[in-house]
């Protein structure tokens, strides 16, 4: 239990440093970003209470809009994922979440890349919309929300396969 | 009772989510009036010391581009000093106009950001170095945007790359004002909204801080004009401004606080009253 913790803190940590340090200043072709850090909320262990999850959620999302000048969009779209995985959970792994059995570095391709992929466009969709604010722009959060979405599950679904194969 | 604390347990995830995500929202929304973004800002000691060590590295990779900035600066600097000389030595200098109003303190940018619509800039200097809200900020080619938000170290200033952001702005060649906003889209154009239409707009005129405010002195540039169409009702022009400054790669910058701008302020007020 203790190493659980222990993991999450550092992956914590890990993640929002990533995020701040690397991710934030990429700006492929100007304006698309990777937003690494969610990759927390998706291995968070399920066995845990979702209220702590919701909770750890926020706290993430709120140093990255600290670190990142922009309010508290993060912190809205990272308590939204972390709200509407079990949702997701459920429909990308079925049989698997019922049993409470899932375990991320074992479990097959397709599933773990739907359930990131839906997650990933969820958080970007609510993101965008709160940081250009504004319904008239639709058109520009639709294409910031495609393209960051790409680059982020490539980045995660990579990052989840290094390092789920380095602990065997 | 009993039945409002029961429902309150059940549903006590989505209660949890909702207020959370509330607080979060709240914040969004306050950060988009100008001012008041005070809790959430990376103007504090912990995302500035995080900024200092990335910029301490990052530093070294922009030597070569910083250096010929300032060399360039150096040049121009130099044929001002010598036009100067030969201009001035004959005629008689009246020392109580040239009494210097700016105070001009030397930054770096610990932070940049222009991929976002609304993009701010964390500087390394703050409260200590007598820096505070509503300064200009500005390059050797031109303008940046206007410092928002201090901490006792550092300090967070509105890109013009920023759709809140609206400054002063005029054509140089005459006195035709506008104000300048930015649509969000690219970090190289920004956009000179409500010109007359009796402007003799022409591309490749160039676009200068207006100096009505009392942020900016006058004549600071800001970009080159590279279109333009007239609006819908055909009263006024909106511009395609290609900005001087490279927004993208900012190493280093001046803050330029107005000594007179209290007296400025005052006057202005006392005339609304």
């Amino acid at each position: 239990m203790n190493n659980v913790t222990g993991i999450n803190i550092a992956r914590f940590i890990l993640l929002l440093l990533a995020q701040v340090v690397i991710c934030n200043q990429i700006n492929f072709l100007g304006y698309i970003n990777p937003y690494i850090y969610i990759i927390f909320i998706f291995l968070f262990p399920i066995r845990e209470e979702r209220l702590v999850l919701l909770l750890v959620s926020f706290l993430l999302g709120m140093f990255v809009d600290m670190f990142s000048d922009s309010g508290g969009v993060h912190a809205a779209a990272a308590v939204s994922l972390a709200y509407v995985r079990p949702i997701l959970l459920k429909s990308a792994f079925g049989m698997l979440y019922e049993h409470q059995s899932i375990k991320f570095s074992n479990t097959d391709m397709g599933s773990l890349i739907s359930y990131i992929s839906l997650g990933t466009l969820i958080h970007h969709l609510i993101l965008f919309s709160l940081e250009i604010f504004n319904i008239s722009n639709i058109l520009l959060i639709l294409q910031k929300t495609l393209f960051s979405s790409i680059f982020t599950i490539i980045l995660s679904v990579l990052i989840i396969i290094l390092f789920s194969r380095n602990k065997k | 009772m009993q039945q409002i604390l029961n429902f309150v347990i059940r549903n006590k995830t989505f209660l949890l989510f909702l207020l959370l995500f509330s607080i979060a929202l709240a914040l969004t929304i306050q950060s988009h009036s100008y001012h008041r973004s005070k809790f959430i800002n990376s103007a504090n000691g912990l995302t500035g010391g995080v900024y200092s060590t990335i910029n301490s590295v990052d530093k070294y990779f922009n030597l070569k581009t910083e250096n010929d900035i300032l060399s360039e600066e150096n040049k121009r600097l130099r044929e001002q000093l010598f036009n100067r000389n030969t201009t001035t030595d004959s005629s008689f200098i009246d020392t109580t106009y040239s009494k210097s109003i700016y105070r001009v303190t030397i930054a770096d940018v610990y932070k940049n950001s222009y991929s976002s619509t609304n993009n701010y800039l964390t500087l390394n200097k703050g409260r200590n170095d007598s820096i505070k809200e509503d300064f200009g900020v500005i390059t050797s080619k031109g303008i940046i945007g206007i410092i928002d938000n201090t901490s006792n170290n550092y300090s967070r200033a509105l890109s013009i790359l920023n759709t809140r952001s609206r400054i002063n702005a005029k054509l140089k060649s005459t006195n035709h004002i506008g104000s300048l906003t930015w649509n969000g889209e690219s970090p190289i154009y920004a956009q000179l909204e409500d010109v007359s239409q009796f402007a003799p707009v022409k591309i490749g005129d160039t676009i200068q801080t207006g100096g009505q405010s009392s942020i900016f002195p006058k004549g600071i540039g800001i970009g080159t004009i590279s279109s333009f169409e007239s609006d819908i009702s055909g009263d006024t022009y909106t511009i395609q401004v290609k900005l001087f400054n490279d927004m993208t790669n900012i190493g280093t910058v001046y803050i330029l606080e107005n000594l007179d701008r209290n007296e400025i302020l005052n006057l202005e007020n006392s005339s609304d009253e």
